[in-house]
């Protein structure tokens, strides 16, 4: 294998290990524009990777096993949505809460499905597609035109999520709730409705992140197949300052640092493992920094992130 | 008088058994000016959010041109045609001032700068505003906002516009700009309900006067066949006495009690927020500090109080250095801050926790342990809440549901009870009524003449002027002069205020 074609692969690689993550940023980011912390992503995914799951085995139909999945992650955020904003509980107490709750259900799921296979029909239609003369391309063509649909609806659920909150009336009102709702309320926008929507949006990305992981990657049923990458997205949520856009670039590069890490450990080269899984944190880190001394009101997060909306609180 | 276009007929609201509004009930005309005036607490905020959708009437009906309404959301009453200017503005501050003006009512589904700034240019002409659309919320002063959130109330075509203390945050002159849109729009036929507890605007700028007074409606007066006096009267309950006394007490051949001695802070931009200020406060006299909002009074406040640190210079206590000690250190050698910020909650209390948590807050190392000596602490608020008046259902009620003047009482008073030696104190009637005010200032008198120096920022020239021994100007973060108030007028401080040093130019 020559060098390029070895360049092309590892970004092939980083950026399917993106994919998932990239949803979960998407649905974490609509979540948080309405100004809702959502601690739960990582039990989303799995809840939806566990459906998706049992769905793809038992129909055999892609499509209803990624409907299945979101759905399961917009359940999830469903009971998140109630808890919190017609209940007004405690974000951060009600998203860890499902996390631990998704991680029980999709356990419990999967000991159902522990002995099933993916099915031929489901594999196929989630494996790589060349796209005929793209797919020539050095580099690029390996790296986003030899991918699977996955992939390319990630990043086309971006690049609209980045359309819909900036240039839309929906995506205005949407940034008003998460700025200040009771500047929202007062315009006549309907709070409530508009935060259910977008958690519920969120929860079902977080869905078809996860099931991305359970189908599209393995064949068999593995718990906890997440493996923290909602967690990961949590973290990257602030990587990208609350850009869809951004969150493509977000995703894909820890997907590359990932790939790295393995990459580094084929070659022997003498660094712990541990410290290249730290990477992506670092780079986190340093970002939070940034945005913290660069105090540039646009990439700061919501305002009123976190806090329970009530109309007549005096 | 012709048929009311609203009809408030019975309306009773409470939170938490506390009556805010109590079988109220007024009427307005279309092309009328109706002022609704009342002390703090007195329930006219709660009133008018009714009317705006923003709360629901515990009983009573809302009608408007004839029709009854009921409104369960803002959204109710913007389609009924009422517009509100909140007191706290209702703006989203990363955002345009167009992105402002048309959320919530957007035709199209996109949103495009030039259709929406468009919009914004036309209702500049049409009203006389002047509305950068294109402009952060960040980025613009008090007045610009008010302008912003009264043109969103245009924009969406309201006939009816409540005004929640517009002029409380606004210069002489932006007041006037501010009453000139109002008789335009009165003109055009809009109903305009005002709410203030200026007596000299209710005054010039309405038809009629609606007064509350604990949530009760005690009358409404055409405002051509009423005095001030009766207002002030109906408000209160009872008759005032206008004036601030002030007796000398204080020894200036003494050594002063606090000396600043050329503080100079930079802040993260590199601009310089206070220049080489230098002055003496001596016990038992009140020095006054006049100057626009901004001028540096916070951070000289927060130098003092040792919150911040100064870049250069020094302050001396008692013939002591107290530079560089900690807020603590600084608390027990007598020295109280009692800021009240434009928010009345951002700093000096947890508006979370209840009045007694509040008020053993900066006690709570007195007494020995670890524990909470409860007992001490409950009766301390106890008296704190006789001593000030404070208008609360119990000790243990969180101090953000209090109203303004409650609040501020309670701050007050806990600085007041530690006895300090210097009391600084930033608007501490901001938002009051006028009895609270009076009370406000009367204790501060008490504590000057135990001998307490009072360093008093304040907003209201008049009140600084009746109060301080000494009156100190700043424009710019540097002192313009430490003058007599009896021997400047207030145009002279007015001036001052602005960077000019009259002194100076009347002695050449």
């Amino acid at each position: 294998m020559d060098i390029i074609e070895q360049i092309g692969l590892f970004l092939q690689s980083a950026v399917q290990t993106g994919t998932p993550i990239l949803f979960a940023i998407v649905g974490g980011i609509l979540c948080e524009k309405v100004g809702h912390m959502n601690l739960g992503v990582e039990g989303m995914m799995l809840m939806g990777a566990a459906l998706g799951f049992t769905v793809a085995c038992a129909t055999g139909n892609p499509l209803l096993a990624m409907l299945a999945a979101g759905g399961a992650g917009a359940a999830g955020a469903l009971i998140y949505a109630f808890i919190t904003v017609t209940l007004r509980g405690n974000q951060v107490v009600t998203g860890l809460v499902l996390t631990i709750f998704g991680t029980g259900v999709s356990g419990l799921i999967g000991s159902f499905v522990s002995d099933k296979q993916i099915p031929q029909t489901v594999r196929e239609a989630f494996s790589p597609m060349e796209i005929p003369l793209l797919s020539d391309i050095p580099i690029l063509g390996d790296a986003l035109f030899s991918q699977d649909i996955y992939v390319w609806l990630g990043l086309i659920i971006a690049i609209l999520a980045y359309f819909y909150l900036n240039k839309t009336k929906l995506g205005l009102y949407v940034r008003a709730i998460g700025e200040n709702p009771g500047a929202a309320d007062a315009s006549g926008i309907n709070v409530t409705m508009h935060k259910y929507i977008n958690i519920l949006i969120g929860g079902f990305l977080c869905g078809l992140g996860g099931a991305y992981l359970s189908t599209a990657f393995l064949t068999t049923w593995q718990d906890n197949v997440t493996a923290g990458a909602g967690w990961i997205a949590v973290a990257l949520i602030i990587f990208s300052t609350w850009n869809p856009l951004k969150a493509i670039f977000a995703a894909y590069l820890f997907g590359m640092l990932r790939g790295l890490n393995y990459k580094m450990q084929g070659w022997e080269i003498q660094i712990p493992s541990q410290l290249l899984t730290m990477l992506p944190y670092i780079a986190t880190i340093v970002v939070l920094i940034f945005i913290a001394m660069r105090k540039k009101k646009e990439n700061q997060p919501p305002k009123a992130l976190g806090e329970s909306y009530f109309r007549e609180e005096r | 008088m012709s048929q009311p276009y609203i009809t408030l007929n019975n309306i009773t609201k409470s939170f938490d058994s506390v009556y805010a509004n109590k079988d109220i009930s007024i009427d307005v005309c279309k092309g009328e000016i109706l002022a609704l005036l009342g002390e703090n607490g007195s329930g006219k905020s709660t009133l008018v959010n009714m009317l705006s959708g923003i709360y629901k009437p515990d009983s009573g009906t809302i009608t408007i041109d004839g029709k009854e309404m009921s409104f369960s959301s803002p959204a109710d009453a913007i389609k009924a045609g009422i517009g509100m200017v909140h007191q706290h503005f209702k703006l989203v501050d990363v955002m345009t001032a167009s992105e402002n003006i048309v959320l919530g009512h957007i035709k199209h589904l996109t949103t495009s700068k030039k259709r929406m700034a468009h919009h914004v240019e036309k209702l500049n002409k049409k009203y006389g505003l002047n509305v950068e659309p294109d402009k952060k919320i960040y980025n613009m002063s008090v007045s610009e906002k008010q302008a912003v959130e009264i043109m969103k109330v245009f924009y969406r075509g309201a006939n009816v516009l409540i005004l929640d203390e517009p002029t409380a945050v606004l210069t002489p002159q932006e007041i006037t700009a501010l009453f000139d849109i109002l008789r335009k729009m009165k003109q055009q036929g809009c109903t305009i309900i005002i709410i203030t507890h200026k007596m000299a605007e209710v005054m010039e700028i309405s038809d009629r006067v609606t007064v509350l007074r604990k949530g009760e409606c005690i009358g409404t007066v055409k405002t051509s066949e009423t005095t001030p006096q009766q207002l002030t009267e109906m408000m209160v309950g009872k008759a005032v006495e206008l004036e601030i006394e002030r007796p000398k007490c204080c020894d200036y051949t003494s050594k002063p009690l606090l000396t600043v001695n050329s503080i100079t802070k930079t802040n993260t931009d590199g601009v310089n927020v206070l220049n080489n200020v230098s002055f003496n406060l001596y016990g038992g006299e009140i020095l006054g500090v006049a100057g626009i909002a901004g001028s540096g009074q916070k951070e000289l406040c927060e130098i003092i109080a040792g919150l911040v640190k100064a870049t250069t210079g020094s302050i001396t206590f008692d013939g002591e250095v107290i530079t560089g000690l900690s807020p603590r250190a600084i608390i027990k050698k007598g020295i109280s801050m009692s800021f009240v910020p434009e928010d009345r909650l951002g700093m000096g209390l947890v508006s979370g926790m209840s009045i007694t948590n509040n008020v053993i807050l900066k006690s709570y190392n007195r007494n020995p342990g670890p524990f909470i000596d409860s007992k001490f602490a409950k009766k301390l608020a106890e008296q704190i809440v006789n001593d000030f008046n404070i208008y609360t259902p119990s000790v243990n009620y969180t101090v953000k549901k209090l109203s303004g003047g409650n609040i501020q009482k309670v701050l007050l008073g806990r600085e007041i009870w530690l006895s300090p030696k210097v009391l600084i104190t930033a608007y501490p009637v901001r938002g009051l009524d006028i009895g609270a005010s009076y009370n406000i200032y009367h204790l501060l008198n008490e504590q000057k003449k135990k001998g307490v120096a009072v360093l008093f920022i304040g907003e209201d020239l008049d009140v600084l002027k009746s109060i301080s021994d000494r009156l100190m100007v700043i424009h710019d973060g540097e002192i313009v002069d430490i003058v007599d108030p009896d021997s400047v007028t207030k145009e002279d401080i007015g001036l001052m205020m602005v960077g000019e040093h009259i002194r100076k130019e009347s002695a050449q």
